[in-house]
């Protein structure tokens, strides 16, 4: 049998496919593990118990009849609750989507779950994926297993969370603004943004369509390659999916690890503008070492620059704003959800139900949406960020011509304190600092573990590649962690 | 110099189908003051001649086949109404009918 804590979901499914041990029995080991240890963290909005055996059960099943039980073959995921699962209640932790039963099931879990992977239930998240912190989870928020009295990031805290805590082997994310990347930092794991339209969004719920992103989560970086193996490719089902063939990317991450010098002929470019003042001094110190670890694996730090970068935050806030007002619009209490009781016309149905429904970032999301949409103001505001996000993209292009991939701290803090910033949406904003960019681009962006601060809490360094250029961040990704041992590390354990 | 009144929170909240308390207008306010004066930074970016970017990564709609599918069964399609009559979502009465203009939803 495995030790669950700190289990590799490469080696539990290398262990699984050899018959060493069933996927039932991993499976019973990790429910037993969320019902002892989730009580403290809060990670997990739905325990899928009866779906998880049978989804295990079919693994073994495969097996003993001599059928390939896949490449993800009795893997323990958790599932972030905006991935429809049929017939499993998925509310984005939000009350105004409490009880919905999808009739239907997203591309990404249907992938996982044909390729063995099974989903032990539905993971915290900031409401409809809007923060940085999980605090604006309607239904709890979830502890970084780091240090309890620490939020574990966002929006993507329930998925980043479990899997330090090892209460699941790896997760699915999305992230619009940083929700996968910056989560992953704060609580020490792996996490991977790939590139726009690489991973379907069907059955994904809607925040921000231009800039939401699918993604996983591993404890290690070819953990996360085997899963976004699985998630990627294109979908007749999401128009805006890539039909380019998937990439080799646990291959990759093992390259990473070949030889003396793995990284040989490698460029990594490191732009100024992500190293400011307002950064942690301890958080700098452990990107620059691993700067100089990547290039004793042979990688050459080339300086780039990424002008723009200062006008990241407000373009990504007036597009996300733009477009979740839009996206929100379907929340009226008519097909799903929550309905307002006591109202006495459509107009008042609609206002009620989503003045009771909705949390106050969506709320404050909404409005900002409609502001910058207005006519009048469009233009000056929508039109102007649009022309912004071509400068940032540009700015991208422009850095890889003279580099291979861009290593960068992914957030200038660690993680913060309950209470800390959420009185103050601007301060919650400006976490997604070094994390917003590659949306805006599209570009693929890795976070993996590089240090802790003195107090222990995980420090995240970002791996950002051009389009399409997965491989090149799980190459140096690899790399890197075959060079040090901070994944090895385990959070403290409280029952 | 405040970049946006309650009055106008007000008017958007009418917009946006949100139903604000009195605190909320006053919070709201506040806050989309300080978010907007901190975007007003972007009005320094020279952004002429520059063509917007509305997706990520290029794509031309694709088509697929004109051919039909299955889809949800009515039944499926309507097991997550909040009010469902037959085989319709239930809403409060749009067209003025013989009893009055409108009447209260019955708790059903």
């Amino acid at each position: 049998m495995i030790d669950a804590r700190g289990a590799s979901l490469v080696s539990i499914v290398d262990g699984v496919r050899a018959g060493a041990f069933s996927a039932r029995e991993v499976t019973e080991q990790f429910l037993d593990r969320v019902a002892r240890l989730d009580g403290a963290l809060g990670c997990f909005l739905k325990i899928d118990d009866t779906g998880a055996r049978r989804r295990a059960d079919a693994v073994d099943a495969a097996r003993k009849a001599g059928r390939d039980p896949g490449p993800l073959a009795g893997a323990p995921i958790g599932i972030k609750d905006i991935f429809c699962m049929r017939g499993v209640e998925t509310t984005c932790a939000s009350k105004i989507l409490r009880g919905f039963v999808p009739p239907y099931e997203s591309t990404v879990t249907a992938r996982l779950e044909a390729a063995g992977a099974v989903a032990l239930g539905k993971l915290n998240m900031d409401e409809f994926a809007m923060g940085s912190s999980t605090e604006n989870s309607s239904v709890k928020p979830t502890r970084n297993p780091w240090s309890h009295a620490h939020v574990p990031g966002g929006s993507s805290g329930g998925s980043a969370a479990a899997v330090a805590a090892s209460l699941c082997a790896g997760a699915t994310g999305t992230d619009t603004g940083g929700s996968i990347r910056q989560p992953a930092a704060l609580c020490g794991v792996v996490g991977m943004k790939p590139t726009y339209g690489r991973v379907s969004r069907y059955g994904v719920i809607a925040f921000a369509s231009s800039l939401d992103h699918p993604g996983p989560f591993g404890r290690t970086v070819e953990d996360a390659a085997a899963l976004l193996e699985v998630m990627s490719g294109v979908d007749p089902l999401d128009a805006t999916s890539i039909p380019a063939p998937v990439g080799a990317y646990r291959q990759a991450a093992r390259a990473g690890r070949e030889g003396q010098t793995p990284l040989a002929g490698v460029r990594l470019g490191v732009p100024t503008e992500y190293f400011q003042p307002g950064m942690d001094p301890e958080i700098e110190t452990a990107v620059r070492a691993a700067l100089d670890e990547l290039a004793l694996a042979g990688a050459k730090i080339v300086p780039v620059s990424l002008p723009h970068t200062k006008y990241a935050i407000a373009t990504y806030y007036l597009i996300c704003t733009a477009e979740a007002s839009s996206n929100l619009a379907r929340y009226d209490g008519v097909r799903y959800g929550l309905r307002a009781a006591e109202v006495r016309s459509l107009e008042e149905l609609y206002t009620k139900t989503r003045g009771e429904g909705f949390g106050t970032e969506p709320k404050r999301r909404i409005m900002l949406g409609a502001y910058v949409l207005r006519a009048g103001y469009y233009e000056a505001y929508y039109g102007k960020a649009l022309r912004a996000r071509r400068k940032i993209a540009d700015d991208f292009s422009a850095a890889f011509a003279s580099c291979d991939a861009i290593v960068t701290p992914t957030s200038p803090v660690p993680a913060f304190k309950f209470g800390e910033r959420i009185g103050d949406p601007l301060q919650m904003y400006l976490a997604d600092i070094l994390t917003v960019a590659p949306n805006l681009a599209g570009v693929p962006a890795l976070s993996q573990p590089c240090g802790f601060t003195k107090s222990g809490l995980p420090i995240g360094l970002q791996i950002i590649g051009p389009a399409l250029g997965e491989e090149i961040c799980f190459r140096v990704g690899g790399a890197y962690e075959s060079r040090t041992d901070w994944h090895t590390r385990f959070a403290p354990e409280t029952a | 110099m405040s970049r946006i009144t309650a009055d106008e929170v007000r008017e958007l909240a009418i917009l946006a189908r949100l139903a604000l308390s009195e605190q909320e207008v006053a919070r709201m306010t506040v806050d989309l003051d300080a978010i907007l004066d901190y975007v007003d930074a972007m009005r320094e970016l020279d952004t002429t001649g520059v063509e917007p970017m509305t997706h990520a990564v290029p794509f031309d709609c694709p088509l697929r086949a004109d051919q039909t599918a299955p889809s949800l069964s009515i039944d499926e399609a309507l097991a997550n109404a909040p009010r469902r009559e037959a085989s319709f979502f239930q809403v409060p009465r749009i067209v003025p009918g013989p009893g009055g203009s409108s009447t209260v939803e019955d708790e059903s």
